[in-house]
C-alpha cells in the first residue's frame, strides 16, 4: 500500500510532465472557462461544508471564492470539486481541478515528491486530543497503552504514531473513516482518547451528550500549515492564488474591511491606495485587473472577517486566533509590502 | 317426507366444525410457531428476543422521538431524532441542486417511477410506452439539465436520491443488453468475437468497480487533449454499464449453456438462421432462467451506485453523510442511516417482487 501510494501519484506526475497537460498557463486557461474549478473537503464544518440549502461554506471556501473574486471580479464564478483525502492530490496533478483548498497539510514530500506547491497559509493548526475527564488524564504523556481513535490517510494518523513512539509508549489505533463517526465511536466509549487537528477538537467536543465532561490536552503534538495548493511549476498562477490569500491579511493588517472598503477608496495612506488599485501596478504585475484586492475585500472579507465568520469565537467551533492572529498582534499571520 | 329423509344428512354435515385448536390464530400458530419440540422452542427463544428488544426501539423510534425539532431539542430527548432527516430532507435528497428550482428534479423522479410502475405490467409493452418512454426521458433530461426557457442547471450540481436513480436505472437498462451481447459472444465460433467478450468479461471482473470509477474520473482525463472534459456523471455511468455488463454477460451464458442441446438443434432443423434461432427460440427460454440471478446482480449493482463518492458525486449516502459532518447533526448518524437504509430497501424490494412476479408469470411448465 505504501508502495502503491507512493507510485501512483508519481505516474500520474509523469503523465501530467509528458502531456504537459494544464501545466502551463492555468491562469489563462481558467480566464477562459470563466470559473475557477476547486477541490474542496465537503465534510469538515467550518473549512468546507455545503449547509441545509447546499451552499458552501468555509474558511477554505471563501479563500477559493476570494481567488475568483480577484480574477473575475465576481466571488461566485467558483465551482466546487469535494475531494476526499485520498483523491485531493491526485484530482490536483490530473489537471481535474485547478487549486486545492482542502485544509491541506503543507510538508516537504508533497511539496516535492507530488508535484505540488503550497502557497501562504491560510490557517495554522496543530494535533491535539480530547479525552474523557473520566480517564483522569492530565498531560498526553500518560496515555501509554491507551485507545486512540483518528482518521485514516492523513497526517493526523502518522503523527499520533510518531509521538507515542518517540515517547516510548504503546498506543491501540481505532481508526474511522469520518468525523461524524469518528466522534460517535469516541462518545460511545470506543476508544479512551480522541486525536484531530486542534482547530477540530473543540467542534468535537460541543456535539457530546455532555460537553463538560471532556477535556482537551494542553499537548499541541504536530505543526500542521494548511495551505492552498497549486500544481508546480506555473508560477503565475501560484503567485496569483499566494497573492489572493495575503491579500486578505493584508487588508485586515491595513484596517480594510468588506463595510469600509469604499470609503478606504479615497484614503491617502500611499500602502492602502497601492493595495486597493487607487495606484496602479500590483493587479498588471500579476495579470490581473486592478481591482482585485478591491474585489476580494468587497465581496469575501479580510482574513479576520473570514476567521471570525467561519471558525471564530461565535462559530461551534469556537476558536481563538491563537497562532491565526496577525504579526503584530502575537500570531504568524505576516504579509509581505504589496508594492 | 322423502325430500326431507335427503336433506337432513347434509344439515348434520354442515354442523360439525373443525376443533378449535386447528383453526384461527390458535390453529396457525400451531402450524407455524410450534410444530414439534424444536420449532416450539426456537418459537419461544425468537418471541423472547423479541420481546426484549422491540418495545424499547418503539419508544425509541416512534414513543419519545422528534420529528420536526431543532438539534438541540433532539439532545434533550431521549428517543429518535427524526429531525435530522425532516431539517436536512432538501440537501439529502436534491443535493446541490439550486433550492428554488428542487420542484424540476422532484417532478423527474415521480415521471420515472410512474413509467416504471406502468412497464411493470407487461400487457402495456405496446408500441405506445416506448413513445411514452421517449417523451419521458426527454422530459426527464429537460427538467434537470434546463433549457427551453427553464433556468440551466450544470450537471455538477446534480446530487441526491435523483443521481442515485439516474445512475441505477440508465446503468442497469443499458448494461442488460450489452451483456446479453457479450454472452452470446463468449459463445460464439467467431474466434475474434469470443476472444474479445472473453478478455473484456475477465478484465472487467477483475478489477473492482472503485477503480475503474477512479480511473474514469482521475486518470481517464490525462488522456484527453487540454480542454476537452467529459461530464463526470456521463463517465461514471458508462464506468458503471460496463462493469454490469460483465456480470450480467456471465450469469447470462450460464441461462445459455443450461440448454437443452436439443434446443439448439431444433431451431437449426427448422433452417432458422443464427440471429432467428438465437431471438425466437434460445433467449426467450435462457433469460427466463436466469431470471433470479440476474436480479440478484441488478439489485447488488443498484446498491453499489453509492460508490460514486470516491469520485465527488453526491448520491444518497454522500448528501446524507455530508449533513452529518454538521456539527450540529453530528450525534444522529443512526437515524440517518436508518432513513438511507430504508430508501434502499424500497427500491431493491420493488425489484426482488417484480422479478418474482415476472418468473410466475413467465412459466410455462418447462
Amino acid at each position: 500500500m505504501a508502495h502503491f501510494q507512493r507510485i501512483v501519484p508519481a505516474v500520474v506526475v509523469a503523465f501530467c510532465l509528458t502531456a504537459g497537460v494544464a501545466i502551463s498557463g492555468t491562469l489563462d486557461a481558467v480566464k477562459t472557462k470563466g470559473f475557477v474549478q476547486t477541490g474542496v473537503n465537503s465534510d469538515l464544518f467550518g473549512f468546507g461544508k455545503p449547509d441545509e440549502k447546499g451552499v458552501w461554506k468555509g474558511l477554505d471556501i471563501d479563500t477559493a471564492r476570494a481567488i475568483a473574486a480577484a480574477i473575475f471580479g465576481d466571488a461566485e464564478k467558483v465551482k466546487f470539486t469535494p475531494l476526499t483525502t485520498k483523491t485531493r492530490f491526485t484530482a490536483l496533478q490530473s489537471g481535474e481541478i485547478d487549486v486545492l483548498t482542502r485544509n491541506a497539510t503543507q510538508t516537504l514530500s508533497r511539496d516535492t515528491d507530488l508535484g505540488l506547491d503550497f502557497v501562504q497559509v491560510n490557517y495554522y493548526d496543530g494535533q491535539g486530543f480530547l479525552i474523557p475527564n473520566k480517564l483522569g488524564v492530565k498531560s498526553a504523556k500518560e496515555l501509554d497503552g491507551a485507545s486512540v481513535c483518528v482518521l485514516p490517510g492523513t497526517t493526523t494518523e502518522q503523527n499520533v504514531a510518531d509521538y507515542f513512539r518517540v515517547n516510548k509508549m504503546k498506543m491501540n489505533p481505532v481508526v474511522i473513516e469520518n468525523n461524524a463517526e469518528l466522534a460517535k465511536a469516541f462518545f460511545a466509549g470506543r476508544c479512551d482518547c480522541l486525536t484531530s487537528d486542534a482547530s477540530q477538537l473543540a467542534g468535537i467536543r460541543a456535539v457530546a451528550p455532555n460537553p463538560a465532561d471532556y477535556t482537551i490536552l494542553p499537548e499541541i503534538i504536530s505543526k500542521e500549515p494548511l495551505a492552498p495548493a497549486v500544481r508546480h511549476g506555473d508560477n503565475q498562477w501560484k503567485d496569483v492564488v499566494n497573492y489572493v490569500v495575503l491579500a486578505m491579511i493584508e487588508a485586515e493588517e491595513l484596517g480594510i474591511t468588506s463595510k469600509n472598503v469604499d470609503e478606504m477608496m479615497t484614503s491617502t495612506n500611499p500602502a492602502v491606495m497601492r493595495f486597493l488599485g487607487v495606484t496602479p501596478g500590483n493587479g498588471k504585475s500579476l495579470g490581473l485587473d486592478e481591482k482585485w484586492a478591491y474585489n476580494i475585500v468587497k465581496q469575501v472579507g479580510n482574513y479576520s472577517e473570514v476567521f471570525e465568520r467561519n471558525v471564530g469565537v461565535n462559530t461551534p467551533l469556537m476558536l481563538k486566533r491563537g497562532l491565526n492572529a496577525l504579526w503584530n498582534n502575537g500570531g504568524l499571520m505576516y504579509s509581505p509590502p504589496f508594492k | 317426507m322423502a325430500t326431507m329423509e335427503l336433506t337432513k344428512p347434509q344439515k348434520v354435515a354442515d354442523a360439525i366444525k373443525p376443533p378449535v385448536t386447528s383453526i384461527g390464530i390458535i390453529g396457525w400458530m400451531r402450524v407455524n410457531l410450534f410444530d414439534g419440540w424444536f420449532n416450539s422452542i426456537l418459537s419461544l427463544i425468537v418471541l423472547y428476543l423479541l420481546s426484549m428488544t422491540l418495545p424499547s426501539f418503539i419508544k425509541w423510534a416512534f414513543i419519545n422521538s422528534s420529528w420536526f425539532t431543532t438539534s438541540d431539542q433532539c439532545k434533550a430527548g431521549s428517543g429518535a431524532c427524526w429531525s435530522v432527516i425532516t431539517a436536512n430532507i432538501r440537501f439529502i435528497t436534491f443535493g446541490f441542486y439550486p433550492h428554488q428550482l428542487q420542484w424540476r428534479p422532484l417532478l423527474a423522479m415521480i415521471i420515472l417511477v410512474l413509467l416504471l410502475f406502468f412497464s411493470q405490467n407487461r400487457k402495456h409493452w405496446r408500441k405506445s410506452l416506448a413513445y411514452a418512454w421517449l417523451l419521458g426521458l426527454f422530459s426527464m433530461g429537460l427538467l434537470l439539465k434546463g433549457g427551453l426557457g427553464l433556468e440551466v442547471v450544470d450537471s455538477d450540481n446534480w446530487g441526491g436520491l435523483p443521481l442515485t436513480l439516474l445512475l441505477s436505472v440508465f446503468g442497469l437498462t443499458a448494461a442488460y443488453p450489452i451483456g446479453v451481447m457479450l454472452a452470446l459472444g463468449r459463445q460464439s465460433r467467431m474466434p475474434i468475437i469470443k476472444s474479445f467478450s472473453v478478455v473484456y468479461i475477465e478484465l472487467i471482473r477483475g478489477v473492482p468497480l472503485i477503480s475503474m470509477l477512479f480511473m474514469s474520473s482521475v486518470v481517464f482525463p490525462l488522456f484527453l487533449p487540454e480542454g476537452v472534459t467529459l461530464n463526470k456523471i456521463l463517465r461514471a455511468q458508462v464506468a458503471i454499464i460496463l462493469f454490469t455488463a460483465a456480470y450480467i454477460a456471465e450469469v447470462v451464458r450460464g441461462g445459455l449453456q443450461g440448454m437443452n442441446k436439443g434446443q439448439y438443434e431444433a431451431a437449426e432443423s427448422l433452417g432458422l438462421n443464427y440471429f432467428q434461432a438465437m431471438r425466437l427460440i434460445i433467449l426467450p427460454q435462457a433469460l427466463k432462467i436466469v431470471i433470479p440471478p440476474s436480479m440478484g446482480i441488478l439489485i447488488s449493482a443498484f446498491k453499489d451506485t453509492s460508490l460514486v463518492v470516491i469520485i465527488a458525486l453526491y448520491d444518497l449516502l454522500k448528501t446524507t453523510q455530508t449533513t452529518l459532518s454538521d456539527p450540529k447533526w453530528m450525534g444522529f448518524s443512526a437515524e440517518a442511516y436508518f432513513f438511507v437504509a430504508l430508501v434502499y430497501f424500497v427500491c431493491c424490494y420493488a425489484m426482488s417482487n417484480y422479478s418474482r412476479r415476472l418468473e410466475k408469470e413467465l412459466d410455462t411448465g418447462h
